[in-house]
């Protein structure tokens, strides 16, 4: 009894919000996003196992494998360590980034080959990360000065209610002109995100599958499934593994301990 | 040959005229289900090897279907602060264009250069309102020395530079699509053009292409039939004098060809730039069997019978000649069926649908509404018959000239067809009127050609394209291409991986060459792609287990022989180079080499098929042996004497010529059966060989002469199209009609007295 008339209430609510100014959307989206990152805020470090299976519009896939370690940061972006395990020939190449809400991202590439760091200077993001549908500003942390928000309506979606908002990024190097995005109004996951490129063509679609809970608070999708529209190819990004209260420290996300990481 | 069933009509005229509106409207229905297709792939049957190996290379990397955009500055040299930026805003302006996944241009080319550890990557001009003179020295100096952009996309001498969008099309509705990608383009380049008055713009590319197939239809559909129904009215008026015959012909012709439309929408068919003008080829056609029907009523009006008799009178003289005529006609168009491309086999049906629907209209329908409407004797035109007669004497008084003559000059001609080399360049079939080939032709002498060949080269296992043996042989090949004389651009990922190799290292020249580990090949492209922005990756040049790479070739505009040649060099090179390695050629200018050949092979096998069929209907007719091989004379000539002189006129044979000798087979059979039943009739009727002629020259020569004015007049007005495949196939096939009256009227008669004559041979 109780729950469909929840659900009738907040349909009612959603309803009147649509109708009212577009300004009360955009309160009403910054305000949802914001429950969003508080959310998922004080999960410390993490570190997790990756399989990324690539597949071409013919079906033919092959397999990336990385691990990536994660570290919370209060007062900035995150920043995150990315090391290649398959193929084979990048296998050590460590990815340092370090992500800010409002400057560009540092990124760093160690390369074993050449024993050395190199600093990737550019503002570009929006290419395809190691070949794949996912871009890298697709798999950066989440940061609420990244976007401008705005609520569109609430919609069914992966049998729970979801707030549709869209998102435009404010960096004018993204590859989107908006993204729209799905969040479950019970814990406030992605279930869905659709992206839009620069004319405003449906370019991809991110389903995340297979949510876990962790340390009793914090949701992770075991399975990403990002598919391009326009080219027929799909990218699965899948969570092999993921621990959290590593005991990493900050100064493991140093450009000097890049070339100790394994 | 008599039919009760088709007098029967003439006795119950509204019954008659019920059932076929009838059908006519059954059939013509179906015009709403036809639709267009300006495509270039409307060429290529499913299983065609080449379509298949391009569709392939489509799969592993991204599409190549592109739209390429030439600017063009007055003062020849886009390095200026105006043209730069003019170029950095068309570039974005680019990616907006429906289904554009990529856009490449000297603006947007990603720049890598060192800085201590640093590695930059940036377009190589992203904010144009910075640019001053040293920064545009510095942008001309990088572009200029930069594999992947010169002559691609700026050429050597900085004067024109092009924007390459390629774009990725659902394929729902090509044709709109295609036009969505024009349209948009079209307008943005009109826009520039205003705002940077003095630039010009050409647009070329495989969408330009295709866009121009489907402009040359419409302006085939807007132009050649008005202008063909015009010129079937003033000749109609002229030969028939009779306002209501003329009417009357007139509506067989528009009835048959909208149910021939219909049933083809029925059938699923779909108009393209060869089917569209099946109604110009069909009013042609359909022509002949309502003048016939009409001149005999005419004549038995004028010998005094009433109208009734007279339309029974020439439904008994015609019904055979007619039915005749009409088969033989539809069995030529249906030997495009063996044609490899499928628009030609779709022209062949709809076109042979069309002459047997002409038939049994032009039977039941046409005396129908002769009987219906007044219909006027018409004005006998006893001068046409009087130089028919003179012309009898003659080809009798100069028979022992014209036969060895004759043979003489259809030997010649025969020697002549040697000329004629198969040759389908999808840019030759526009016009050098047409924007598109203008286009073309410009880029061709100013930047590089539109003709692509991509290769795939394939090490059969996942990441091997790092290797140093397998970036050796790729950039091997890739010099080997670009040494090649027909080549002018090679893009190659290659030259990417020696550029980042000196870039890894401080940007030292020496290090301007393939890396030593595949370790480092991996490292550098890792590095390299995580810094590219979107649609500017590698993905069109690895495949997606990198375990192969495309490499593509830009040639001068070749003819097919020398593109499948080149193909052919390719391949041998690397089999016999790297063996161990697979490598494909591929290419839409690839497909349309090899179809023509194809093409060809598969026309001359069925050729002597036809014939056999269509000289056993002759046999079968005529119930003579003799006769029905005597016909193989005048069907075979032609077709041989027209195309050896059109080796001295063009000497190329593309796709629609290859279907011309069948297809204009079964027309010209029309004037032997016609000449021979009458000069038959005649010899049944005891005259000699002599007589006889005379008497076939008198009774149908006039009609031979008009009906093959009007055919060729009809054929001749597709020489008016801005599109090769139809003004050649038109001009040929008008010349092969014109020659076979002359055979008729001059061979034939001369090898009817030397092989029919039993007095003769008495004498030998």
């Amino acid at each position: 009894m109780y729950k469909p008339l929840c659900r009738t209430t907040v349909l009612l609510c959603g309803l009147l919000l649509a109708a009212a100014a577009p300004a009360d959307d955009v309160a009403k989206g910054l305000q949802i996003a914001q429950e969003q990152k508080a959310r998922d805020t004080g999960w410390g470090d993490s570190e997790s196992e990756l399989i990324m299976v690539l597949r071409n519009a013919a079906g033919q896939q092959t397999e990336r494998r990385m691990r990536t370690l994660a570290f919370e940061m209060p007062d900035d972006g995150d920043k995150a360590l990315t090391i290649f395990d398959e193929p084979r020939d990048v296998r050590g190449s460590a990815f340092l980034t370090h992500s800010h809400p409002t400057a560009e991202d540092d990124q760093w590439l160690y390369l074993p080959s050449l024993r050395r760091t190199r600093r990737i200077a550019t503002r570009n993001k929006s290419g395809p990360f190691m070949a794949s549908e996912f871009a890298y500003e697709d798999m950066t942390s989440f940061e609420l000065e990244k976007f401008a928000f705005r609520y569109l309506r609430d919609e069914n979606c992966n049998d729970q209610l979801c707030f549709v908002l869209e998102q435009t990024p404010t960096d004018s190097f993204s590859g989107y002109s908006t993204t729209h995005v799905w969040l479950d109004q019970q814990h406030y996951r992605v279930q869905k995100v659709d992206y839009y490129d620069r004319k405003n063509s449906l370019l991809k679609t991110l389903t995340m599958h297979d949510y876990q809970q962790y340390l009793d608070k914090y949701w992770r999708p075991h399975k990403m499934t990002m598919h391009n529209h326009q080219t027929g190819k799909s990218t699965d990004l899948l969570l092999q593994s993921i621990r959290f209260g590593t005991g990493r420290t900050e100064a493991d996300f140093d450009v000097n301990a890049l070339e100790r990481a394994r | 040959m008599t039919s009760p069933g088709l007098h029967r009509c003439l006795r119950h005229p509204w019954w008659a005229l019920f059932f076929s509106l009838l059908l006519i409207a059954l059939c013509s229905i179906g015009m709403g289900k036809l639709y267009f297709r300006g495509d270039y792939r409307i060429f290529f049957s499913p299983q065609n090897p080449q379509l298949l190996a391009f569709e392939q290379m489509q799969y592993d990397f991204n599409k190549s279907d592109n739209l390429l955009i030439a600017v063009v500055p007055q003062d020849g040299n886009v390095f200026t602060a105006d043209t730069l930026t003019l170029l950095q805003q068309l570039t974005e302006a680019a990616w907006l264009t429906p289904y554009a996944i990529r856009v490449d241009s000297v603006t947007n080319y990603q720049h890598t250069e060192a800085d201590n550890d640093d590695l930059l990557v940036a377009d190589l001009l992203y904010d144009p309102a910075s640019l001053t003179p040293d920064s545009i020295a510095r942008i001309k100096q990088i572009a200029l020395q930069e594999p992947a952009l010169v002559n691609r996309l700026v050429s050597a001498s900085g004067a024109v530079a092009a924007i390459n969008i390629t774009v990725q099309l659902p394929e729902k509705d090509q044709n709109k699509e295609v036009q969505d990608v024009w349209q948009y383009m079209r307008q943005q380049t009109d826009d520039f053009a205003t705002r940077y008055p003095g630039v010009e713009f050409h647009l070329t590319g495989v969408i330009a292409m295709n866009h121009a197939f489907a402009s040359e239809a419409e302006n085939d559909a807007k132009n050649l039939v008005p202008l063909m129904l015009l010129g079937i009215l003033v000749m109609l008026a002229w030969l028939l004098r009779s306002v209501t015959a003329s009417f009357a012909t007139l509506v067989i012709i528009i009835v048959s060809v909208t149910s021939a439309l219909g049933l083809a929408g029925w059938a699923g068919i779909f108009l393209s730039t060869a089917t569209i003008n099946v109604p110009t080829i069909l009013m042609t056609l359909a022509v002949a069997d309502s003048v016939h029907i009409i001149a005999s009523a005419q004549f038995a009006l004028r010998r005094g019978d009433t109208k009734l008799n007279a339309l029974h009178y020439s439904i008994s003289r015609n019904l055979k000649p007619v039915l005749i005529t009409s088969i033989t006609t539809a069995i030529g168009f249906l030997t495009l069926n063996f044609s490899e491309v499928p628009i030609l086999r779709d022209l062949g049906n709809m076109t042979a649908a069309g002459v047997m629907l002409a038939c049994l209209y032009s039977l039941v329908l046409l005396p129908v509404l002769l009987l219906l409407l007044p219909l006027k004797a018409g004005k006998a035109t006893a001068d046409t018959h009087g130089a028919m007669d003179w012309l009898a004497d003659t080809v009798i008084r100069y028979q022992r000239l014209l036969l060895p003559g004759l043979s003489i000059f259809i030997l010649l001609c025969t020697a002549l067809i040697s000329l004629n080399k198969v040759n389908d360049e999808a840019i030759k079939y526009f016009a050098e009127s047409t924007e598109f080939r203008q286009s073309n032709d410009f880029l061709e002498q100013n930047l590089s050609g539109f003709t692509l060949m991509d290769f795939s080269v394939n090490a059969g296992q996942s990441n091997a394209v790092n290797q140093p043996e397998f970036l050796a042989a790729v950039d091997d090949f890739s010099q080997w291409l670009l040494a090649q004389p027909e080549v002018t651009h090679v893009n190659t990922v290659t030259d990417v991986i020696k550029r980042l190799n000196k870039n890894m290292h401080g940007d030292n020249q020496a290090f301007y060459r393939l890396p030593d580990s595949s370790e480092q090949a991996a490292q550098f492209l890792l590095m390299y792609e995580m810094s590219l922005p979107f649609g500017l990756d590698l993905n069109n040049q690895l495949n997606i287990d990198k375990s192969a790479t495309r490499i593509s070739a830009t040639l001068r505009n070749l003819g097919s022989k020398e593109l499948t040649g080149l193909e052919a060099r390719a391949l041998q090179y690397m089999a016999e180079q790297y063996p161990h390695y697979k490598v494909t050629a591929a290419s839409a200018a690839l497909m349309f080499a090899h179809i023509g050949e194809r093409n060809m092979a598969s026309m001359l096998k069925t050729l002597p098929l036809a014939l056999v069929l269509i000289s056993l209907l002759l046999i079968f007719s005529l119930q003579s042996w003799r006769l029905g091989l005597l016909s193989m004379v005048p069907n075979i000539a032609p077709a041989l004497v027209g195309f050896g002189l059109w080796g001295l006129i063009s000497g190329e044979i593309n796709l629609a010529l290859s279907v011309v000798a069948g297809m204009s087979l079964g027309i010209i059979v029309d004037d032997t059966v016609h000449f021979l039943s009458k000069y038959q009739h005649a010899r049944q009727e005891g005259r000699d060989a002599e007589a006889a002629v005379r008497y076939a020259f008198h009774s149908v020569g006039r009609a031979l002469w008009i009906t093959t004015l009007v055919l060729v007049a009809g054929f001749g007005v597709l020489m008016f199209s801005g599109f090769r495949l139809n003004s050649d196939m038109g001009m040929l096939t008008a010349l092969i009609i014109f020659i076979a009256l002359l055979i008729d009227f001059l061979l034939l008669p001369a090898c009817l007295l030397r092989f029919d004559n039993p007095r003769e041979k008495h004498h030998v």
